[in-house]
């Protein structure tokens, strides 16, 4: 029973294979998983979360290959806030609606990354999930957190428009395109283009690559200064998403990329918003565990059979929905919420 | 039947460059439910063994059509017990002779699969490796 306490430890002393233990305990919320997360909560709060997302096929895994390879390497001078950072990489994938299976292959393109004691990856199945992450994800992060991993590069799903879950778990948000994605309709609809604090072009020796980059740019120039408070975040007067090309196969601009994360970091920090956004984040997170206790709550008072009686009067046209909400939370003594 | 969900990383170790077949496997747990976490080509041991640990996986399937089965297939089962996953049943498939296959038992492989064996009893054996794993 004491199963996830004596992993807190091992953990905290870099012990790899608890730390796998603890993450498989996270990721299938069990209890032990989830008082270990709450003892090691305290020292969580370290990293700076890097969310990699965009399309299928962009290569993002090729492009979080490279990216840990740099930072591992260094940036910059370390005087100048650059040197070599550990790396924790989250890779999710989806799971089959139909079987509850998945194919992981996230860690096909980060062999290069193997053997080394700095690097720690771990594949995620969605687990019918739609955002592009799995609903553990944000506790796994906390565990690799916990455990000192300082970049935390967290791969999405191959996300099409709206699966922008992974603006409300990361600091940084890094969108990669590729060449013949889209034309300018595309970028101007709302999503995944609204979370990027960075964009990436990969696959830039591609014939179209340059024709992507002046789509984005124009996008990006259409939009205002002050980009409206989206999806949880405060409006940002002084950043412009770059846009960057990259051809993650041969790591060619990968560097400018990782500078331009650190960059972003060191930009949240001195304006302030990277503590916002942690509280946006920790309310987000206390909101949702809410909602489920009180879902949870409701559901073990109901009467038997009252909510199948209440779907047939509606289907049947008696009543409206709304006044079958009104039902079920009336007669479940939960008035109020 | 243990209650979390079983993942599997399924591995080609050594210098073949041919994965249809641990594709194929790999597509017939997926189906029957299971999380397999695939390496690609060309993995040496070290990075088999490091992937399970990561990954925390129930189950390790080793391809091996190389013919050099009795030099990796040792080395995987050897690193697997000192990181303390001992207790991970691995499984062997590919172009196994018979000759080899009590040596590879008795080192602790629990099942070998050669061609033309069904998926099905692939994840039938599976399943049952586990259940025995958590039963004791």
């Amino acid at each position: 029973m004491g199963e996830g306490l004596v992993l807190v430890g091992s953990v905290q002393s870099g012990d790899r294979l608890a730390l796998a233990k603890l993450l498989t305990l996270i990721e299938n919320e069990s209890p032990e998983g989830g008082s270990a997360l709450a003892q090691l909560f305290p020292s969580t709060g370290r990293a700076h979360i890097v969310g990699i997302t965009g399309a299928p096929g962009t290569g993002k895994s090729s492009l979080v290959n490279e990216l840990a390879k740099v930072f591992r390497r260094g940036v910059l001078p370390a005087e100048r806030g650059g040197g070599s950072r550990t790396v924790g990489i989250v890779a999710v994938d989806p799971s089959s609606p139909f079987t509850g299976g998945a194919f992981l292959g996230d860690r096909i393109r980060m062999r290069d990354l193997a053997g080394d004691p700095g690097v720690f990856v771990r594949s995620m199945a969605s687990r019918g999930s739609l955002g592009g992450l799995a609903r553990t994800t944000g506790g796994v992060i906390q565990g690799l957190d916990a455990a000192g991993f300082e970049i935390i590069l967290v791969e999405t799903v191959g996300a099409g428009q709206a699966e922008v879950d992974i603006a409300r778990h990361a600091h940084t948000t890094v969108v990669v395109e590729a060449p013949g994605l889209g034309d300018d309709i595309q970028a101007i609809k709302a999503g995944v283009l609204e979370i990027a604090d960075l964009l990436v072009v990969n696959k830039a020796d591609l014939a179209g690559a340059e024709r992507a980059v002046q789509i984005l740019e124009t996008a990006l120039g259409l939009a205002p200064r002050q980009k409206p408070a989206a999806q949880g975040r405060e409006a940002e007067e002084t950043w412009d998403p770059p846009v960057m090309r990259t051809v993650a196969s041969s790591g060619e601009g990968v560097e400018e990329v990782a500078r331009q994360i650190l960059r972003h970091g060191g930009y949240l920090r001195a304006s302030g918003i990277w503590s916002v956004r942690e509280r946006e984040r920790i309310a987000a997170e206390i909101e949702s565990r809410v909602r489920d206790r009180l879902a949870d709550r409701w559901r073990h008072s109901q009467p038997d059979g009252l909510f199948e009686k209440t779907v047939g009067r509606v289907a049947s046209r008696e009543i409206s929905p709304a006044a079958a909400v009104a039902i079920l939370l009336g007669q479940g003594g939960t008035e109020g919420i | 039947m243990p209650d979390r969900k079983i993942r599997v990383l399924i591995a080609k170790p050594g210098l073949d460059g041919h994965d249809r077949g641990a594709k194929v496997i790999a597509r017939a747990l997926r189906d029957a439910g299971l999380e397999v976490i695939y390496t690609g080509l060309r993995q040496t041991p070290e990075m088999i063994a490091e992937a399970a640990l990561q990954e925390d996986v129930q189950v390790v399937g080793l391809s091996i059509l190389s013919g050099a089965h009795m030099v990796l297939v040792p080395r995987v089962l050897e690193l697997l017990r000192s990181q303390g996953q001992g207790e991970v049943p691995v499984f062997v498939g590919g172009i196994i002779p018979d000759q080899d296959a009590p040596a590879l038992r008795s080192l602790g492989v629990a099942e070998i699969f050669g061609p033309g064996t069904s998926t099905e009893v692939v994840v039938e054996r599976i399943r049952r490796s586990l259940g025995e794993t958590v039963a004791s």
